[in-house]
Order: structure tokens, then C-alpha cells, then sequence
């Protein structure tokens, strides 16, 4: 898809999100979400790009929306509460990336795994500091200084999360286009390559492990924003599975297919949990599995091909 | 003409097999210099050694006066030493165009995250060197789906890519269809030459070593047997033997 | 007594005094960490047999063990409900496991995994990953949300009064000769099995080179889909002997894998012995964890797993595949 398409398809998508948020109001905080994890995906999809699978990014998620519950009774404007939150992951990303770097495949893996469950481990047990799985609650943070109220907090909340989704789209597809971003793909196929080159591996995965997690904290802030409700859960290995799931379900080539498996993932699971309460894993698994076994291109890689098929006929 | 790389008593045993065992050897600038022997004799660990993926158990290697041994294979590269490769090593889900291009912003060290990989500067780059190398027809192939000989050159172009000093190639023309064989080795040494690129190759096919190389160095079980230009060394009649398996009395044809 | 040893008697002499104090503690952690010991031991040592010849790690083991609980549980009830004789529910512990094995083992391997052999090891991983998400519910449909209970085995056994200096603390024989019995037994018979029989021999075989056993006329697929059957009935095995000892509830899965993540990376992919090895250090941390520090108990097997990762990616008896260029 040329991009001309793709940011056609960007705009009908957001505007489509906006229809669906203004007629249908219960839907603004399942969409909120959706868009948070969406933009969460994104640094997943660098990290696959490069052959690696991180099962631990829910921790920066969680780092995020935790420091937003512990700073904002001192600081209530979400405006300055998200960079904040998003830089502390970046910056925990960045220590903990200088490690994890030398790793790769099963291992890189596993030590993100590890890690998410030590600070996991720690969310839940340090009952004094964290209120361990009773989470933290925060006040209504403020959005330029203004108090907002009820659906106007929601639009807002939805706004920023729409606002950082489309940023962020942007910047990946522009990575992605940049030597730094093509260079993932060479760790994968040919990383011997690359040192031959002159370029150092690690620098090139380090640098996509911090935006991943600046992301993960923008995705993190926005839960927390919109939830205002933060527990343990959020760093929880599952959390981390459920966004590799994400990202193979929308599609692990394009940036759309995050989003696009962000919302059908969220919808589905909202709906399956009101209607067959028991049943929701059900279904969003046996999805996964019939898009790996039929259409390893995702729910984008399907959109793609019905495009095709409508060009040709 | 001065010495560009000088390598001095080489030793380098794998358990029991002599993979160098005292090589003494000065690469002048500017020529081209084969390397031929049997197999096993040790030349690709000599480029090895070289381009800092082994570590000798003795010896020096020195280019233009600087103590190679010890420094890391990105530190070499930065200082001018290329390589291409027996198995071409390409970027496998890129295009013959994007691996020439990844090669043009490595060297340029634009490693940068915001202006496209295809930006016009390195495109032009990318096309001029695809261009010299005949290999503009594939540019927009993926490196996968290519034959084996498309996959040799863009593997060499890459390594010319870097504008190196020196350039160390381990079998160019091997996988290279035969009716294509001296064209692609004539466009070679002329794009090197007037680049001014120093070059050791690794070569089986003595035509082409006839062709371009300006002296032969003749490797045998971790030891340099003979050195000399191609007219001397290709004519002896041991070398003959030993190496390109004539037997006295045949009429000499090329080893394949 | 030189400086040296002055000090080294000086330290020897303060743990002394630090043992008899807490001496007891240890012991007793040591004897609670047993049996958790042993239970996690039989699922990492199935996911690594399944890692050996499939080369990912199945993250629907850890439901497989809470199946094979589940199952354990609703058999034993059944026997006891129709007022059969308790002790049965010893042979269905095992029937269970390999009930649980046998039909979800060879459905999982052909069905799923097979194909997807070919597929990248993301997506491989991600299959499993989707089973285990389906597996968890398909729990909740059959035994529901409510905690399923059944402590049978383990009650029959009675308890066994242990000395502790002054004081005496029972155990119950279950979980002091039973469980550590039945997994100390697992591993000695394994190794024997991968050392001394044909089949075991032929599985070590596909293991390290699968090309190279097919090669010489080694049905791969057969001994895949045979050891992750294998491997499936070591983890029911592992669920059902947990079932006496806890109340079996939604999530059990999810924990029990990620733990056995731990033993296993700690221990070292594919390495057998060595996740005994492991799950001894991780059971017993956890244990010596709750009685010195409780609110470390949750995360001291992650802690020792990126200690060891850290300074051996590997795992402590695991090799390093050489990367070819």
C-alpha cells in the first residue's frame, strides 16, 4: 500500500474511531485503551522488525501509569503528567536496554520476561508503597489547568490518545523509512553484516528498545489517564503477551495494523466479556490462531489483499 | 610504491591443523593480489585474521604502520579494510538497491533516524555503483530471490560501497555464470582501479587471475609456497602440479 | 593462627550462632520447599523436553499442569462420591496425567504446532501463546470459577511429626516422601530412559540435530509429536500431585508457566538434570524467602533467574549454539 493510501486509510480510520466515540459514549473509554495499547504495539513492532519479541514491555507500560498515580496528587495537569511518565520509562528503557542488548532471541525474551516479573513481584508485594493489588486511584488530573467533568474529561482523554496515536504513526513510519530503522531488519537477516559495515548492532536495537519504551510510557499514561485506576496487573506477564498478540494480529509489517488490531482486540474482548463472560480468551485465541495458520499478514495483510482483489476485478 | 599491509609470521593452529604456520607477506599499494592454493591451505583464515575475526597465536599484522591484532572488526572497518564474502552475506528481506544503499549510509555514517534510507543523495550513490557493476537491471529484487552470481556482485559492491583502502575478496567470481566471468572481472579491476582500491583476492579460476592480478601469492598448508607475478608463478610447473592439478604433458586448461 | 585465620574462625563462629538461631527456620523452609519444589521440577522438566525438539517453549504447559489438576480433582471426587475406596485416588492421580496427556498431547502437536513448523519462531510462539489463552477458558467452561478442592491422597497419608530442636512440627507424609519421591524418581528414570534405552537415545538424537537424525532414517515428526506427548503427561503429572496440597483455581496456568520459564532459563534450555537443579534453588528461595522476608517469596525465583542470565545468558548448565556467519 503506497503511502498516500496509507495515510488516506489514517485519517478514514481515526475519523471512523471519532464517529464511533461520539455515537456510542461507553465506547470512549474501551477506545481510549485501544489507541493506548495501539501506540504501545508500535514499539513492539520495531523490536519485531528486528526479530526480537520483548515479553516484558507491559513493565514500562506499568512504570508509566504508576509514576502518573504517584506524582499526580502533587501535579494534576495530565498535559505536563505525560512526558513526565513517558520520559521515566524512556529512561528506565534506556538502563535497562544498555543491558539486555547483548541478548539476542530467546534470551532477549526472556530477560525482558524476567524483568516485567521482578517489578511485577514488587507492585504486588510492597503493600505500604504501591497498595499492592488494590492499586492506586488517582484524582482527576487537569487538562491545561481546566477542571473537566464527565464526558468532557473522556473526550479529552480520547483527544490526547488519538493526538499521540497519529504522532506517533508518523515517527515510526518515518524510522522505519530511516537507515536506523532499515538497519533492524538487518539484525535480523544478517547482523554480521551490519558490524562488517561499521555499524554496532546494539546501538541500532538500543535505540528502537528506548522508543519502544517512550511509547510504552505514552500508552502507559493514557491508561492511567483514562482508568485512573492503576494496579499490578498492568505489568503482568499476560499484559506483555497481549501485546505481541496485538501486533501479529493487526499485522507485524505495517503501523496501521496495530491500531487496527489494538480496536479489534479491545472491542472484542468488551463484548465477549459482557455477552459470554468465560469466553472472551476463547475467541480472541482461536483468532490469533486462524490468522497465523491463514493470513500470517494479519487483519492488514487481509485489509491488503481484499484491495487487491477489488483493483484486479 | 609503499607497503599497505604487512603481515608478519602469522601462526594460527585449530587443533592440530596449521591454518597459518609464519606467514610473511607485503601487499603494495594499488595491486592487485591473488591468493591461490589448495583448499584447506588456509587463505580465507589469512583474510580472516586480517579483517579481526580471528586472533592469531603469533605474529603482527600492520596496515599503513598501525598494529591491526587486538582491534575489534567495526574499528578495521573504520579504518579503510573491506571485505566481501565466500557466501555473499546480503540483507535477505532488502532489495539489491536498499543493500547498496545500507552499505553508502554506513559509510557515510548517517545513521540517522529521519531522512529515508532512499533519500536522493545515497539513491544516486546506490544506482551509480548497482550501474558499474551491471547489476542495475536487479535493483529492485529482493536479495533472496537472486542467483547465485547477482548475489557474489552485490555482495562485492557492498564491500566497494565503503569506499575501502584495501579490499579483501574471498572467491569473486566464484557462482559467477561463465559467459559472464570476464566481463564482470574487467569491470571490477576498472572500477577499482580508478578508485585507487588496494585488492587480495581469493581466486580459483586462473584466467581470472591471469586477467587483473598484478603479482600471485601461492598459499600451501599455512605457508606462502611462492610469490610472484602471474606470467612466472602460473607457469611453474610445480605450481602447475600442486595447485591448478595439471599433470605434466596436458594441455593446460583453467580449474573450474 | 595466622590473621586470616583469625577471621575466618571469627566468621565461621557468627554463622554459627546465626544457624542455631534460625537454623530452625531453615529447616523447616527447606522441608516446605520440597514438595514445591518437586511439583515445578515435573513441568520445566517437560517444557525443556518439548524446547529440545521443537525449539520453542510452549507457553500452554502451564495449562496443561492445571488441567491435569482439574482433572486429578474431578476424578478423585467422582471415586469418593460413589463411595469407592479413598486410596484409588492414588492410581488417578496418574491416570489423570496421563489421560491429559495422551489426548491433548498428540491434538496439540498435530493440529497445531506441525503446522507451523516452518513458520517463524515469533509466530510458533505466539500459537502457543493463543492455546494458552483458549486453554484458560476452556477451564472456566468445565470446572468453573469456584476453587475445586481435593485433598484425599494427601489426607490418607496422615501427617508425620517432625522435631525441630524443642518444638515438633507435623508435615504431612504427602508432601515430605510423595511428591519429592515421585519427581526425584522422574529424574533418575529420565535419565536412565535418555542414556540407556533406544527410544531415549533416538530422542536425544532429534534434539541436537534434527537434519542430521532425519538423515540417517529417524521418523523426526514421530519422536516430536511422542516427546511432547511425553512432556505433556510430566506436566499433568506435575498439576495432579499439586491438586491434593491447594484448592485449584482460575490462573493457576498462567502462574505455573511463567515460573517454569524461570526454572528453565535459569537451568539452562533443553538441560534435564540441570532443571532439578533449578527448581530445587527456586523452590527452596521461595520458601526461605516467606519465612525471612514474606513479601519477597513472589519475586525471588525472577530475581534468580536475571542473576543467573545476567552473568551466564545460557543458564547455568545450558550451551551456547555457536552463531554461524
Amino acid at each position: 500500500m503506497n503511502a498516500r493510501l496509507e495515510i488516506l486509510a489514517g485519517i478514514l480510520g481515526a475519523a471512523v474511531l471519532v464517529l464511533l466515540a461520539y455515537a456510542a459514549p461507553w465506547l470512549r473509554f474501551v477506545l481510549t485503551i485501544a489507541l493506548a495499547k495501539g501506540i504501545t504495539v508500535l514499539g513492539i513492532l520495531l523490536l519485531l522488525r528486528a526479530g526480537q519479541v520483548s515479553f516484558g514491555h507491559a513493565m514500562y507500560v506499568a512504570i508509566a501509569a504508576y509514576s502518573v498515580a504517584f506524582i499526580a496528587p502533587h501535579m494534576r495537569e495530565a498535559l505536563l503528567l505525560l512526558p513526565l511518565a513517558a520520559v521515566i520509562s524512556a529512561a528506565a528503557g534506556l538502563l535497562i536496554g544498555l543491558f539486555v542488548m547483548r541478548y539476542r532471541e530467546i534470551f532477549f525474551g526472556m530477560l525482558n520476561l524476567a524483568l516485567s516479573m521482578v517489578f511485577y513481584s514488587l507492585l504486588e508485594k510492597l503493600y505500604t508503597v504501591t497498595h499492592g493489588t488494590d492499586g492506586i486511584r488517582l484524582p482527576v488530573p487537569t487538562f491545561l489547568g481546566r477542571e473537566l467533568a464527565g464526558a468532557s474529561y473522556e473526550w479529552a482523554v480520547f483527544a490526547l490518545a488519538l493526538a499521540l496515536a497519529a504522532c506517533f504513526a508518523v515517527v515510526v513510519r518515518i524510522y522505519l523509512a530511516a537507515p536506523l530503522g532499515q538497519a533492524l531488519a538487518g539484525i535480523k537477516t544478517r547482523e554480521a553484516r551490519l558490524e562488517f559495515m561499521g555499524v554496532p548492532g546494539r546501538f541500532v536495537l538500543l535505540a528502537a528498545y528506548v522508543l519502544s519504551a517512550l511509547m510504552a510510557g505514552c500508552g502507559g499514561t493514557i491508561i492511567a489517564l483514562t482508568s485512573r485506576h492503576v494496579t499490578p496487573a498492568l505489568a503482568y506477564w499476560t499484559a506483555s503477551g497481549e501485546l505481541v498478540f496485538i501486533a501479529i494480529l493487526g499485522g507485524a509489517g505495517s503501523v496501521l495494523g496495530a491500531f487496527l488490531g489494538a480496536v479489534v482486540y479491545e472491542l472484542t474482548r468488551v463484548y465477549a466479556a459482557a455477552n459470554l463472560a468465560d469466553a472472551w480468551q476463547l475467541i480472541l485465541g482461536s483468532v490469533l490462531l486462524l490468522v497465523i495458520l491463514f493470513a500470517p499478514g494479519g487483519l492488514f495483510g487481509i485489509a491488503q489483499g481484499l484491495l487487491r482483489r477489488r483493483k484486479a476485478a | 610504491m609503499s607497503v599497505l599491509l604487512s603481515a608478519q609470521d602469522l601462526r594460527l593452529a585449530f587443533g592440530g591443523v596449521k591454518a597459518a604456520d609464519g606467514i610473511n607477506l607485503d601487499v603494495m599499494e594499488r595491486e592487485f593480489l591473488a591468493i591461490i592454493g589448495p583448499n584447506g591451505a588456509g587463505k580465507t583464515t589469512f583474510i580472516n585474521m586480517t579483517t579481526g575475526h580471528l586472533m592469531p597465536q603469533g605474529g603482527s599484522i600492520r596496515y599503513e604502520g598501525k598494529e591491526l591484532l587486538g582491534m575489534k572488526p567495526r574499528a578495521i572497518v573504520r579504518l579503510g579494510i573491506a571485505r566481501s564474502f565466500q557466501l555473499p552475506q546480503l540483507f535477505t528481506e532488502h532489495t539489491v538497491l536498499e543493500n547498496a544503499a545500507m552499505a553508502v549510509a554506513a559509510r557515510e555514517g548517517a545513521f540517522s533516524p529521519f531522512r529515508p534510507l532512499l533519500r536522493p543523495a545515497f539513491r544516486e550513490e546506490a544506482e551509480d555503483l548497482l550501474n558499474r557493476f551491471g547489476l542495475l537491471p536487479a535493483a529492485d529484487r529482493r536479495a533472496d530471490a537472486l542467483n547465485e552470481g547477482t548475489r557474489k556482485l552485490t555482495d562485492i559492491a557492498m564491500a566497494v560501497a565503503m569506499k575501502p583502502k584495501l579490499l579483501l575478496m574471498d572467491e569473486p567470481t566464484s557462482g559467477v555464470a561463465a559467459a559472464d566471468k570476464m566481463a564482470v572481472v574487467e569491470t571490477l579491476a576498472r572500477v577499482l582501479r580508478d578508485a585507487g582500491v588496494t585488492a587480495v583476492f581469493v581466486e580459483h579460476d586462473m584466467d581470472v587471475v591471469g586477467r587483473i592480478a598484478d603479482r600471485v601469492a601461492v598459499w600451501g598448508q599455512g605457508r606462502i609456497a611462492a610469490l610472484g607475478p602471474p606470467g612466472q608463478i602460473l607457469n611453474d610447473p610445480v605450481v602447475q602440479r600442486e595447485v591448478i592439478g595439471i599433470r605434466a604433458g596436458e594441455v593446460p586448461h583453467a580449474a573450474a | 593462627m595466622g590473621r586470616d585465620g583469625y577471621t575466618l574462625a571469627r566468621g565461621g563462629g557468627a554463622m554459627m550462632a546465626w544457624l542455631s538461631d534460625n537454623g530452625l527456620l531453615l529447616g523447616l523452609a527447606v522441608l516446605d520447599g520440597l514438595a514445591s519444589a518437586a511439583s515445578i521440577f515435573m513441568v520445566a522438566v517437560g517444557l525443556n523436553l518439548v524446547f529440545g525438539v521443537l525449539r520453542i517453549l510452549n507457553v500452554a504447559h502451564g495449562s496443561l499442569y492445571a488441567i491435569g489438576a482439574y482433572t486429578a480433582a474431578s476424578i478423585t471426587l467422582f471415586l469418593t462420591s460413589h463411595g469407592l475406596p479413598a486410596w484409588l485416588s492414588f492410581p488417578a492421580l496418574v491416570v489423570a496425567a496421563a489421560l491429559v496427556g495422551v489426548i491433548l498431547g498428540p491434538l496439540i502437536e498435530r493440529v497445531l504446532l506441525k503446522r507451523v513448523e516452518k513458520q517463524e519462531p515469533v509466530l510458533q510462539l505466539l500459537v502457543t501463546f493463543a492455546l494458552f489463552m483458549i486453554l484458560e477458558d476452556v477451564q472456566k467452561l468445565i470446572w468453573g470459577v469456584q476453587p475445586v478442592s481435593n485433598d484425599t491422597p494427601m489426607r490418607l497419608l496422615g501427617t508425620i511429626d517432625v522435631p525441630f530442636g524443642a518444638d515438633v512440627i507435623p508435615f504431612t507424609a504427602y508432601q515430605l516422601f510423595v511428591l519429592p519421591g515421585i519427581a526425584l524418581f522422574t529424574l533418575v528414570g529420565l535419565a536412565w530412559f535418555m542414556r540407556r534405552t533406544l527410544t531415549g537415545r533416538v530422542i536425544v538424537a532429534v534434539t541436537t540435530d534434527r537434519e542430521a537424525a532425519t538423515s540417517q532414517g529417524i521418523d523426526s515428526a514421530k519422536i516430536t509429536m511422542l516427546t511432547f506427548t511425553f512432556g505433556a503427561m510430566l506436566a499433568a503429572l506435575g498439576g495432579a500431585l499439586a491438586s491434593p496440597m491447594s484448592s485449584m483455581v482460575p490462573g493457576v496456568g498462567a502462574s505455573t508457566i511463567v515460573l517454569s520459564f524461570a526454572v528453565v532459563a535459569t537451568a539452562g534450555l533443553g538441560q534435564v538434570e540441570g532443571a532439578a537443579i533449578a527448581a530445587v534453588m527456586i523452590g527452596l528461595g521461595r520458601s526461605i524467602a516467606v519465612y525471612l522476608e514474606p513479601e519477597l517469596e513472589v519475586v525471588v525465583p525472577y530475581l534468580i533467574m536475571v542473576l543467573v542470565l545476567l552473568v551466564r545468558p545460557q543458564g547455568l548448565f545450558g550451551v551456547t549454539e555457536t552463531r554461524r556467519i
